[in-house]
């Protein structure tokens, strides 16, 4: 449904996307993550056909951005960066004024309805935009985007500003969504893409990290498969743990000297040799858990890595 | 689709205190500039002539007042990402947004009613010059307007762009005068001198105010507007990026 393929923008000197490739298809939300200035937002642009590339193709639904822009863009629901709306209107007025444009015609009153219940709007509907709150302005800002049921649903860090419980609401909503849609998000919350994500995109310095289920992604962690241990009264484990062989390393938890976590080698059953241990032992275990990995730790290597490689290359030029 | 942003565009100049203030001090000036100045009771004519020589100067201050907030705001406050991410292009929004502030313009010209009623109550005017000469304001207002367009296109800071568009208005006024041409008649070529003497917005206006719709001067306007409408539509192309 979305076809991005070699992409590129440059902005005089810099390179904001360097020859960038993926595609999305219907029925997967997809997750683009990466640090503040790795080419998100610029990327999003490009697809929705704000701005033109400098190299290569977007295709939405079978038109090339570039040359279809209005059937493209027609098929496209956008939340920008920062929700930005009219600010002398009101959420009713806006919502009929996108309708309009998208020439919903005899549809558009229902939809609205239906857009505001869904995004709980119905309080602000007749208040200027410019006196909402910002978790308000968020919503006003997604209910334009699927007002038109559109078959592509793009949203640039659409739980930005919003409380826990619209983050909840709004992430739910995505979720619904995402049956039949191709859903894009960007997002610098990495429990998101837990929440709401099938697949996850990493892009550092303009360019692809990692294409990959979060699942998957979790596995690239050095905490995939990590024990985390407590044992009740005073007893250390650490020796025996660093003892075994499928011990990697073992650490202190954050925030509590009495758990300790065991980082596994590679393809090892850290869990059962860890129970069998302490059985061994007779410890008396207060709590233990295995863990699916740590995205942040993910993230952070991946980026870190693909960061300093690029300086590397810099240097040597 | 233009229907839909003209009508947005419109009711906006609405919502806020802008288009009162700008109706009144429009009506205000043209009305003192006209008696003070002017001296259009004492000539004891039944015309609006001192009433319309002014509207270039009034125009000079007051259409790019109306203008600067045209795509600096849009690009300000990101909804220009909006506008434009909506299935039209980008000419169909520079269009529909020009539209309405023309309009605008109009409905405030429209508003001095008043003078045409006292001249005729007063004498008995020419009432077809007097038409010509409405239409030749609202035309040179639009001419105006499309210059500020497209410098309001340029800069997202609205003062730039108010004192952008002051200054080249000022240039097309100018380009009538002698003191323009005195500059150019040593030198310049005679086609070149004709170039610039014919881009002369005064000129032309003052043509059609005295009541000669001339094609020409009608087409002039409109082909100025047009010009700096695709102007502008391509400067938003190039600036969108940055």
């Amino acid at each position: 449904m979305v076809k991005v393929e070699q992409l590129s923008k440059q902005f005089g000197q810099f390179t904001a996307v360097d020859q960038l490739s993926f595609e999305v298809a219907p029925g997967e939300v997809l997750g683009f993550l990466g640090p503040n200035g790795a080419g998100k937002s610029t990327t999003m642009k490009m697809i929705t056909g704000f701005i033109a590339p400098s190299a290569g193709t977007v295709n939405v639904g079978g038109h090339d951005v570039s040359r279809e822009p209005v059937k493209a863009k027609s098929l496209i629901g956008y939340l920008p960066e920062g929700a930005p709306a009219y600010a002398d209107m009101t959420p009713a007025q806006f919502l009929k004024f996108a309708a309009s444009v998208r020439k919903m015609g005899a549809t558009s009153s229902t939809r609205i309805d239906q857009v505001v219940d869904q995004l709980m709007l119905n309080d602000v509907l007749h208040k200027p935009i410019d006196t909402l709150s910002k978790g308000f302005k968020r919503r006003v800002g997604i209910a334009q985007a699927i007002l038109h049921d559109p078959k592509v649903l793009i949203l640039d860090e659409p739980t930005d500003g919003l409380d826990p419980m619209q983050k909840h609401e709004v992430r739910s909503l995505i979720t619904n969504l995402a049956e039949d849609k191709t859903v894009i998000v960007s997002t610098h919350i990495l429990e998101e893409v837990n929440a709401v994500c099938s697949r996850a995109i990493i892009i550092a310095n303009g360019q692809l990290v990692a294409d990959a289920e979060p699942g998957e992604l979790e596995s690239l962690s050095e905490y995939h498969g990590a024990v985390t241990l407590k044992l009740s009264g005073e007893t250390d484990p650490r020796v025996e743990l660093e003892a075994l062989p499928s011990v990697f390393r073992v650490e202190a938890y954050p925030d509590d000297n009495r758990r300790v976590t065991a980082i596994p080698n590679a393809d090892s059953h850290l869990y059962a040799d860890i129970q069998a241990l302490a059985k061994q032992k007779q410890w008396d275990i207060e709590e233990m858990f295995a863990e699916r990995g740590r995205l942040e730790d993910v993230f952070r290597r991946l980026v870190d890595s693909h960061s300093s490689q690029s300086q590397n290359v810099g240097g040597t030029a | 689709m233009i229907a839909t942003l003209f009508k947005r565009e419109l009711a906006s100049y609405f919502s806020t205190p802008l288009a009162y203030v700008f109706i009144v001090i429009f009506l205000m000036l043209s009305a003192a500039l006209t008696f003070f100045l002017g001296g259009w009771y004492e000539r004891s004519q039944a015309d609006l002539l001192p009433f319309f020589g002014f509207h270039p100067w009034l125009y000079l201050f007051l259409v790019p007042a109306i203008a600067m907030k045209l795509w600096a705001e849009e690009r300000k406050s990101g909804t220009i990402e909006l506008l434009l991410t909506l299935p039209i292009t980008v000419f169909q929004a520079v269009v529909g947004k020009y539209l309405a502030a023309w309009v605008f313009i109009g409905i405030a010209l429209a508003l001095t009613f008043p003078m045409w009623l006292t001249v005729n109550y007063l004498g008995s005017p020419d009432n077809g010059v007097i038409l010509a000469a409405y239409l030749g304001s609202w035309l040179m207002a639009g001419a105006f307007l499309a210059v500020g367009s497209c410098m309001s296109a340029a800069t997202n800071n609205q003062v730039i762009a108010f004192i952008l568009s002051v200054v080249v208005c000022f240039m097309f006024i100018l380009a009538g005068f002698t003191l323009v041409f005195d500059v150019f008649k040593d030198w310049a070529p005679l086609p070149l001198l004709d170039a610039i003497t014919s881009l002369s917005f005064l000129s032309h206006y003052q043509a059609i105010s005295r009541g000669v719709l001339d094609f020409r001067d009608v087409a002039f306007f409109i082909v100025m507007i047009l010009a700096w409408l695709l102007a502008t539509a391509i400067v938003i192309d190039i600036k969108k990026a940055s």
